[in-house]
């Protein structure tokens, strides 16, 4: 009468095992794959049956992905880290600024304002993305990185997040200081940016993250070469090397591994972010 | 906080707000208003500006008229025809997962995280090469187990199924972690009463589970509506709208007006409809969420 139970729940600890063994298999699969070809050569990566350790491992998908007739792997990898790094710190600082005054400062028309910043957030880019390049265009900041960069001035999400965050600071730490004679701008950095770090320091992430990862607006600006970002040449070079794949398999290795260092590094802030946005 | 309201007080106020207000007006408010203009003008981008001229609703009538439009409509609803169940099914299972302690629970959910962060012309070049007809991984895989497998992305009928299937890989953890905050939430006692009444597993996840986060799914389904009707970065990279025609979706159809054929009134017309149709999706879900969400808990 006992053994029952326990070699059901034997079996059902068995099962769900299995149940992650299928996950983790179906997720990182694509992955082993993409690793596999990418050290393969252009004829051995044809192979039936799949042989997941190359017979003669080679790095010339890599050294091809290096030495690319007309752009530069290398250029646009620093680009993109560039453009990531400046974007993050426009998108964060205008959101942070303004998301203290929303937080602490009480003006006229304070609540009408952020309404009408929660409302942008229902706009899809979709429809903003053809007038924001004629925008460009008359100001004649197309193919530069200032174009590039601009809208990320218009972060409402961001301000969203950093109001939730900064309201539940308390007040008298704030009002304490001011009475002692602290500027707003002190009060400001000194103050109110440590009390909330973790959300500031998981916006940075979502926001770099978002900017290395983005395609179509840099796709469209970007027009020359040389200034081209990691995804747009990864997107060109899906097209030159279509028989090549493990040309192209070297390029998404590159273009996936600094953003998963980053990632694992700081996965707690990350992974904060997502509880933050799902949660309403 | 309470400040004096004072001249200093006034200049910080503008100033912490100018750089997100130029923002949001330059870029937010004014381009809404621009790209409603541009919907009713025939604007070639090589042409000048002024060369513009108004056609009223010419632009949104050849959209709906023409014989491409059913055709993205038809795309865009398969692909969120297929996507939405199998996303939900797949973040919900995950999520179950992710809810029990077991060992190796945090490489678990790292991993179930790392094709979240992978951008998607990566993920798609990668996808573009597992799904590749004869050599490809999924098709050796069916192969294995006696299926012959689809030539997927170069066959009408199983590309958009091939984009959907990479799009369920890439997003599955996302959503995951999302429906498990909200399983996290749940009182446990809720359980033990069932426990108590001797109710099957199967039963407390129909009955207890499913019901008390019904709000984030239907959070999950109302955003992956709007995000559905605008995939584009996949379907760009893995069949550029093929093969002959076969993936055409909205923002597909919008890059290529705007910026291939530099049809600008166009393409903001077309920006348009997509919009109204994500409203209507929008609204209409809201009217169903009174039948099945339940906000008591």
């Amino acid at each position: 009468m006992r053994k029952a139970p326990t070699v059901r729940k034997a079996l059902r600890t068995i099962l769900f095992y299995l149940m992650l063994l299928v996950i983790v298999l179906l997720t990182v699969l694509p992955f082993a794959w993409m690793v596999s070809s990418s050290f393969k050569g252009s004829e051995a990566i044809r192979t039936i049956p799949i042989r997941w350790i190359p017979e003669r491992p080679t790095i010339e998908g890599y050294q091809r992905v290096f030495n690319m007739q007309g752009f530069s792997f290398t250029r646009s990898s620093l680009n993109s880290l560039l453009l990531a790094i400046t974007s993050t710190f426009v998108a964060v600082s205008s959101a942070t600024m303004a998301a203290f005054v929303f937080a602490k400062i009480s003006f006229k028309g304070s609540g009408k304002l952020f309404a009408v910043y929660l409302a942008t957030m229902m706009i899809p880019g979709t429809v903003t993305m053809v007038p924001n390049y004629i925008i460009l265009r008359i100001l004649r900041l197309l193919d530069t990185y200032t174009g590039l960069i601009l809208p990320s001035l218009a972060n409402a999400f961001g301000v969203f997040l950093m109001r939730q965050s900064m309201m539940s600071v308390n007040d008298a730490y704030m009002e304490s200081a001011y009475l002692d004679g602290a500027s707003l701008y002190r009060i400001f950095f000194q103050i109110m940016l440590p009390m909330v770090m973790p959300t500031l320091a998981t916006m940075v992430l979502l926001s770099f993250m978002g900017s290395w990862n983005s395609y179509l607006w840099p796709l469209i600006v970007l027009t020359s070469t040389n200034k081209q970002t990691l995804q747009v040449v990864l997107g060109n070079m899906n097209g030159i090397y279509k028989n090549n794949e493990h040309v192209l398999m070297a390029g998404a290795v590159l273009t996936i591994l600094p953003i998963l260092v980053v990632y694992l590094i700081s996965q707690r802030y990350v992974d904060q972010g997502i509880s933050l946005g799902g949660l309403k | 906080m309470y400040i004096p309201n004072n001249a200093s007080k006034r200049r910080t106020t503008i100033l912490f707000l100018l750089p997100s207000l130029i923002g949001v007006i330059g870029f937010c408010l004014l381009p809404i208003l621009a790209s409603a203009i541009f919907s009713v003008m025939d604007y070639d981008l090589l042409m000048p500006m002024n060369t513009m001229k108004f056609v009223g609703i010419d632009n949104f009538t050849r959209i709906l008229k023409g014989s491409e439009f059913p055709k993205v409509l038809k795309h865009t609803f398969t692909y969120l025809g297929l996507y939405l169940p199998l996303i939900l099914l797949t973040s919900v299972g995950e999520a179950l997962i992710l809810n029990k302690s077991f060992k190796g629970h945090r490489l678990f959910r790292t991993i179930c995280y790392t094709p979240v962060i992978t951008s998607w012309v990566a993920a798609a070049v990668v996808w573009q090469w597992v799904l590749s007809g004869k050599y490809g991984l999924l098709n050796q895989m069916l192969a294995a187990i006696g299926i012959t497998g689809p030539a997927w992305l170069n066959s009408k009928d199983w590309a958009m199924p091939g984009i959907v299937i990479a799009a369920v890989w890439k997003d599955t953890g996302y959503y995951a972690l999302m429906v498990l905050a909200a399983l996290k939430s749940i009182d446990s006692t809720c359980y033990e009463a069932a426990d108590i009444d001797g109710a099957s597993g199967f039963k407390k996840l129909t009955a207890i589970t499913l019901p008390l986060i019904s709000p984030t799914l239907f959070f999950l389904i109302v955003i992956n509506i709007i995000y559905g009707l605008q995939v584009f970065d996949s379907v760009l990279i893995m069949t550029n709208g093929g093969p002959g025609g076969a993936t055409t979706v909205f923002l597909e159809r919008i890059y290529k007006y705007a910026f291939k054929q530099y049809k600008m009134g166009l393409a903001s017309a077309y920006s348009w409809i997509l919009f109204a149709l994500i409203l209507i999706f929008t609204a209409i879900q809201f009217r169903l969420q009174k039948k099945w969400v339940n906000y008591d808990a």
